[in-house]
């Protein structure tokens, strides 16, 4: 076989279709022996073997039946169930239900096949997908086609149709435009992303209670998630609080390492970070105390509280946006402003 | 038919329903193409019949779901017999979601056996393109219904991951976040697709009955078309088959449609639906009760995607966003201000589609390589094609990193080690696994072939020691039989095919390149032992002595 590879061919022993086919053998290759004689099965040749098959099949089918009888009694004899473990039950049944009726059938109907249905293999030939002829007569057919519809000779024509179906489907794309439910304009949508809930005197509060924070409750070493003062009874809550939500925490400020232009962002070591990652937006949700490190627990990209939650480790590509805060005349944590910068994952317009 | 010329008169009552309902729709024709079809049999063939199954099951369990749910993302208290929750403000979508678990009878049933079968459907679809692509099934004819197959493929991902996100837990809505993220990635228009997709700003109130749509209508529809066009060609090609005695690239050797065939396939069917049902019935699946509605600030740590969502998590894991002070959140100054090009997610991204086209364009690869340009309908064994054999692991493995990526997290907390050390090692693996698994499934398939040759030569180790009359000890081999022997050597095996000079006489850059992959893929070959051969061992072998390594294995 090996003298006739990449063999584009036609000329083969066997038969010279329009289609070279593999295996056109040589005839250094080891004879085919055709087909293995049939070895008859217990069941061909011994009536008593052939009944019990029978009977076997029979005997699955009854078991599907009981399977279904099964899968009723857990439906209605469990009825409406009123505790966990009533719901589990009944889960159980219904799937003990279904696997016996359905086992049932198809064991059932495979030991059939495979007991007393003939198993002679049979060979059928292959053909050709289509023949030489059926493709030149195609061929023909497309080109009287084109010729009498006169594209080729009329270029007017064809050119002003191809205008006219390359625009249709432009209202088709644009109808589209209204996917976006905010009737925003196209700068509002890339300058929405751009601020939050967060504004100057806004209130620090617990999520998702909304009580507000004292600068005194915060330990060293403690940390809590944050959400603006009334941001629940905004209009859309869900679509603020995914941008808005904050984690505090409170360390030794000899361990901050801050920028001149930050420097009255924390107040005396108590500092809020945006808790949405900035590599694909889950929520920044682990604190390591020990190590003063965030981590992410979507992709584990890891943030270092001291170093303005620089990216350490893991697929973020920026630090975490802070929120620069201080405290109002009660002694309550609140804003200086929104964050300087968009939270959450870079996108083409954040700059 | 103008002129009802009526000789045919049915004498028995099957005939005439025959007649009834051929002389309306001319179904003789369809039974007479279908009625005794020969298909070949073989364990390998089942993973496709599994997908098709489970496909059915998602579309029986589905319709049920439909009944009671509803994808609206209106807010709404709980009012269910779930006790943990209730009171709990919730959208509507998975009001209705717990409902199905806790209020309506079988309804828990019904998601698992649907979440179950998604899970199967998926794995039985990979597990049926990896038998493909081992047994070189995709070569021509075939090479268009391996794209169909790609396709198939792509949706069933989309099909689940959209169905994944419906419940509106928080699981499905921190996998929402994800996917916005990545959209925001996409340069120019990302930003746009994402407020398009959410209706405004994420999460909205939009996307579940928008995802509800492509679950239940867009994606099934064109998985149902695909799955006829892929059957379509089925028949139009015929099966494959094994190469073995009696079986020629001319002739398809099994049993007939009826009654064997149907009947081991219809039976396979709700054998299928008894284990997905069994599994669905013992072991909880996505348990959304647990989770909570919801919310974009909490997160569980340690939760895992779909297993098929998980190459895709797994790669942005392991892409570094930073470098030292490197940022992969390219910034390039325009003269209308500074862009950002996400490259931390792009990059992965674009590993994955790269992984899907590679998939997509190998028949047309490995037939640029052998300019074998005939029909294949017998299949090779894996070991007798190592260059493919070869790949197909180096893409496995591939596959494999990025998987055993998306649980990172679990792998350090199980093991004791270090979450660091293990995103580090995979990254080292992620570059040298491939070319690994590549020089060792082929270096195994060559020795198998070895191994083939040697046992076709020298016969079989038949497990009985004997002593010469002058003491030396030696193992008696038995020639094996015609047939087995045939089976051991009818494959092909591709030769080297350097450089080829078009008519100009010039040697185009591309067929250099051929040429050293050809070079590359087939240097080292066995090739399968030819009568020659044969007549040659069983002549000097009167005297079974077997010398290991001592003669000629390769055919060069």
């Amino acid at each position: 076989m090996r003298d006739n590879m990449g063999d584009q061919s036609h000329g083969s022993p066997q038969g010279a279709g329009a289609v070279a086919k593999a295996q056109a053998g040589s005839v250094d290759t080891i004879q085919d022996p055709g087909l293995p004689p049939h070895r008859p099965r217990l069941t061909d040749t011994e009536p008593r073997a052939a009944k019990r098959a029978e009977r076997q099949v029979g005997i699955l089918f009854a078991i599907s039946m009981i399977g279904t009888i099964l899968f009723l009694v857990g439906y209605f004899a469990v009825g409406h169930p009123e505790s966990i473990a009533e719901t589990r039950l009944q889960n159980m049944l219904l799937g003990l239900g279904t696997a016996f009726a359905m086992l049932g059938i198809g064991v059932g109907i495979v030991h059939w096949a495979r007991t007393l249905m003939p198993d002679h293999e049979i060979a059928e030939s292959r053909h050709e997908v289509r023949t030489e002829e059926d493709r030149r007569d195609a061929e023909e057919i497309i080109d009287t086609v084109l010729e009498e519809s006169g594209i080729k000779r009329r270029p007017l024509i064809r050119n002003t149709l191809i205008g006219a179906i390359a625009l249709a489907p432009l209202p088709a794309l644009f109808i589209l435009r209204d996917l976006d439910l905010t009737k925003a304009s196209a700068g509002e949508i890339v300058e929405r992303l751009r601020h939050t809930a967060w504004d100057e005197g806004v209130r620090l509060t617990r999520d998702p209670v909304g009580t507000p924070i004292k600068a005194s409750d915060v330990q060293i070493g403690s940390a809590f998630h944050v959400i603006p003062e009334g941001l629940n009874e905004l209009e859309d809550p869900l679509n603020e609080k995914a941008k808005a939500v904050v984690l505090l925490m409170r360390l030794n400020p000899e361990d901050l390492n801050i920028s001149p232009e930050r420097e009255d962002w924390h107040y005396d070591g108590i500092v809020a970070y945006s808790k949405i990652c900035t590599h694909v937006g889950c929520p920044v949700a682990l604190y390591e105390q020990h190590t003063h490190h965030l981590l992410c627990p979507c992709h584990q990209s890891t943030f270092d509280l001291t170093e303005e939650c620089k990216v350490i480790f893991g697929p973020a590509a920026h630090p975490l946006p802070q929120l620069p805060i201080t405290v109002d005349d009660e002694g309550y944590l609140v804003a200086r402003s929104d964050f300087h910068e968009p939270v959450g994952p870079g996108y083409w317009e954040r700059g | 038919m103008s002129t009802p010329s009526h000789q045919y008169r049915p004498a028995t009552r099957t005939g005439r329903i025959a007649d009834f309902v051929d002389q309306r729709v001319g179904a003789s024709g369809m039974v007479k193409e279908f009625g005794r079809k020969i298909f070949p049999d073989h364990w390998s063939f089942m993973f496709g019949e599994v997908a098709l199954y489970t496909f059915v099951i998602l579309l029986i369990s589905g319709t049920f779901l439909t009944l009671f749910f509803d994808p609206s993302m209106a807010h709404t208290t709980y009012t269910g017999s779930y006790d943990p929750l209730k009171g709990v403000g919730m959208s509507v979508a998975y009001h209705t979601a717990l409902d199905l678990s806790f209020d309506i009878r079988g309804g828990l049933f019904m998601r698992q056996l649907h979440h179950w079968s998604a899970l199967l459907f998926v794995a039985a679809v990979s597990v049926h393109m990896l038998r493909v692509f081992f047994t070189g099934a995709f070569r021509k004819p075939r090479e268009l219904n391996w794209v169909v197959g790609g396709v198939l493929l792509v949706l069933a991902m989309a099909a689940g991951f959209t169905g994944y996100s419906l419940p509106d837990d928080l699981l499905s809505g921190n996998g929402l976040r994800i996917i916005d993220g990545i959209i925001k990635a996409i340069p120019v228009v990302g930003t746009y697709v994402s407020a398009f997709m959410f209706g405004g700003e994420f999460p909205g109130t939009a996307i579940v009955g928008r995802l509800y749509m492509l679950h239940i209508m867009l994606i099934p529809a064109l998985i149902l078309l695909m799955v006829a066009v892929h059957l379509f060609m089925v028949v139009v090609h015929k099966h494959t088959q094994w190469a073995g005695p009696g079986r020629t690239e001319d002739n398809v050797v099994g049993f007939p449609v009826g009654p064997v065939y149907a009947a081991k396939a219809g039976g396979f069917f709700f054998i299928v639906y008894g284990v997905v049902g069994l599994i669905s019935g013992f072991f909880t699946i996505n348990p959304i009760w647990n989770y909570g509605p919801y919310d974009p600030s909490p997160v569980s740590a340690g939760t895992q995607p779909d297993w098929y969502i998980g190459w895709a998590d797994g790669a942005l894991r392991l892409m570094p966003g930073m470098l030292g002070d490197f940022s992969f959140d390219w910034i390039i100054p325009f003269p209308w201000g500074d862009n950002t090009l996400a490259m931390g997610v792009l990059v992965p991204a674009l590993v994955l589609v790269g992984l899907l086209g590679a998939m997509f364009a190998w028949p047309w690869v490995e037939r640029w390589v052998t300019k074998d340009d005939r029909e294949h309908h017998l299949l090779d064994r894996p070991r007798n094609a190592p260059f493919r054999t070869g790949v197909g692991v180096a893409g496995v493995v591939f596959y494999c990193v990025l998987w055993a990526a998306a649980s990172s997290d679990l792998i350090a907390t199980h093991f004791h080690v270090a979450l660091n050390d293990v995103t580090y090692w995979l990254r080292t693996l992620f570059f040298l696994g491939p070319i690994l698994g590549f020089i060792v499934a082929r270096r195994i398939a060559l020795a198998l072939q070895r191994k083939d040759r040697e046992i076709v030569l020298h016969g079989r180790e038949a497990g009985i020691i004997e002593m010469s009359p002058e003491g030396a000890f030696s193992e008696r081999h038995e020639q094996i039989d015609d047939y087995k022997l045939y089976k051991l050597t009818s494959f092909e095996s591709y030769e080297v095919l350097p450089p080829q000079a078009d008519r100009a006489g010039h040697v185009s850059r591309s067929e250099k390149l051929r040429g050293k992959v050809s070079k590359f893929f087939f240097e080292d070959r066995v090739a399968p032992v030819t009568r020659a051969e044969l007549e040659e061992a069983r002549s000097h072998h009167g005297h079974h002595a077997v010398a290991a390594g001592s003669h000629e294995e390769l055919g060069q």
